[in-house]
């Protein structure tokens, strides 16, 4: 997992994160809270017609758990709800160490960055933390 | 002046000598083993393997005797002695690790003095092992759990005893040394003071048995715990000692084999103390072994050799850092008061981000909130958490000087 703290892409993420703010009206609104690190992170959505037109997210952590909030919202927004949901799905089972397809990699891309973590259990959940948080939105 | 450039110790660790490529700053957590501690384990099972206690068999007879030698090894160890200069060994229970030993005595003592409206105190600097059992206990018994804080250096002052600790108090429990701000508890007056009202000390020992003689009877300790892995030894050793009168009134915690004089269909006589507190087969390998590392670090090494080879490490270590303006310390500025232990972060950058940057030299440290929550939250430590480094006489210079570096690396990272 050293390879993220010497790449630029995604440091860049955390300390210059694009989608790192308070939205004016958002549809949905979600709370995750890492207990074991003290990471908090509120995500925001306005979700239109089905389609996720804007993803936001509030908080703070570690950069790993910034860098990661910051890299699916990117991800996330354009998409329609179904396939932000597989796309979390996707993302899960690769930190949990399940082997993804190369198409899969392609569909998850910079966040396919975050796949070594597995290694790392106690950066699991930091790496999670946006994930679990949009997937227990988009489940309820 | 000790020369902390040389290490005398490092070819005695197997882990330590075989991977160069790794600076250990996590005794803390669990110390590494010297490799007479890994053949005495490996021995146990070489030459006297059978099951203590049960067998009839000189096998086995050997094997209790390995088992009553480190009894009254670690009551010698404890300066659990008589006045005579007997080791009370019976007064000494092994059990798996500290965090257990501290349960005993919250689950099977502090019933038997907790009334309604009774207190316990601890202090905020607490373990969650020193911590979870009492609040627990205080739970059941509808009593309340009072918290000491210290002064911002970590000292807890004769005002804060004499407030926290009066006639309802029945037990103080505290770490001898805190495994986040290093320093030293004034276990002797906490003892003097709930004494007073006659209440009884618990001392968790886990962070001051690896660094310093331990003198219960000076201390005025009811009861005092520690874990065998963080002082050589292996992992799953737990020890308790306990003033004899007291362990004698306490039920057991846990029933079943080798635990029992006599057993009938619908009754049982328990054995006496402190085989009473040990139900089903010990770790007879564990605690040999356990003995074996407990000579190496009082005999071999010894305790003089240890405090003072910290004492420069921490030193050098509160040097250098202090070189690097965003380093913040939390605890004591005097380095004799850390006793290994240095916690602090890296301004802006969360401890697990320093621990992970760390991690790719070869540097371990530890991250997080170091199972003391509370202390943490009191602190107000940003995220809850913090970084820290504890070091051990097996480690050198170079390892600090890695440490050092490694930080100007995590600085450089985020702040390019």
């Amino acid at each position: 997992m050293g390879n993220l703290y010497t790449s630029t892409t995604f440091m860049e993420h955390n300390s210059h994160p694009d989608y790192k703010y308070e939205m004016d009206s958002p549809t949905h609104e979600h709370d995750g809270i890492n207990p074991s690190c003290g990471d908090e992170l509120t995500l925001q959505l306005r979700v239109e017609n089905g389609v996720i037109e804007e993803a936001s997210f509030t908080g703070h952590g570690c950069a790993i758990s910034q860098a990661s909030a910051d890299i699916m919202a990117e991800l996330i927004t354009g998409e329609t709800v179904e396939e932000a949901k597989r796309l979390s799905e996707l993302f899960l089972a690769m930190i949990r160490g399940d082997e993804l397809t190369e198409e899969d990699y392609e569909d998850l891309d910079e966040a396919a960055q975050l796949k070594d973590i597995s290694h790392m259990p106690a950066r699991v959940k930091c790496a999670e933390l946006a994930w679990r948080t949009l997937d227990g939105m988009l489940t309820e | 002046m000790i020369d902390i450039e040389a290490n005398p110790y490092k070819a005695d660790f197997p882990l330590l000598a075989g991977k160069p490529e790794i600076t250990f700053l996590d005794s803390g957590a669990t110390a590494q083993r010297p490799a007479c501690a890994l053949d005495a384990q490996r021995s146990f099972y070489e030459t006297m393997n059978a099951n203590p206690l049960r067998g009839l068999y000189s096998l086995s007879v050997e094997a209790t005797e390995a088992i009553a030698q480190v009894r009254a090894q670690i009551a010698r160890l404890l300066g659990a002695v008589d006045e005579r200069g007997r080791a009370a060994a019976r007064d000494i229970v092994f059990t798996h690790n500290a965090s257990e030993s501290l349960n005993l005595v919250a689950k099977s003592f502090a019933p038997l003095v907790l009334e309604p409206g009774d207190e316990v105190a601890i202090t905020i600097m607490e373990h969650h092992s020193n911590l979870i059992p009492w609040q627990q206990a205080c739970r059941a018994a509808g009593a309340t759990l009072v918290y000491l804080y210290p002064e911002q250096d970590g000292t807890i002052t004769d005002e804060e005893i004499a407030a926290k600790v009066g006639p309802r108090t029945k037990i103080v429990a505290a770490g001898h040394v805190s495994n986040v701000m290093g320093v030293e508890n004034p276990i002797a007056k906490l003892a003097d003071a709930v004494h007073a009202h006659g209440g009884y000390l618990v001392v968790d020992g886990a962070q001051s048995v690896p660094h310093m003689t331990v003198d219960v009877r000076a201390l005025g300790a009811d009861f005092f715990a520690f874990s065998a892995h963080k002082a050589l030894g292996p992992m799953g050793i737990g020890v308790l000692w306990g003033r004899h009168e007291l362990l004698e009134q306490m039920p057991p915690m846990l029933t079943g084999g080798e635990m029992i004089d006599s057993v009938t269909e619908q009754d049982a006589v328990w054995a006496p103390v402190p085989e009473k507190f040990e139900a089903g087969t010990q770790d007879a390998a564990g605690i040999y072994a356990t003995g074996a590392a407990l000579t190496y670090l009082t005999e071999t090494v010894g305790y003089e050799a240890v405090a003072e080879r910290e004492a420069a490490l921490v030193a050098y270590t509160m040097e250098r850092l202090a070189e690097l303006p965003y380093i913040g310390i939390i605890g004591p500025a005097e380095a004799a008061r850390h006793h290994g232990v240095i916690s602090f972060n890296v301004r802006g950058i969360h401890p697990h981000d320093v621990a992970s940057i760390l991690d790719m030299s070869g540097v371990c440290i530890r991250a997080g909130h170091h199972c003391a929550q509370p202390l943490l939250t009191w602190l107000g430590v940003e995220n809850l958490a913090c970084c820290r480094a504890s070091l051990a006489f097996y480690n050198d210079k170079s390892d600090v000087d890695r440490f050092v570096d490694g930080l100007a690396t995590v600085w450089s990272t985020f702040n390019a």
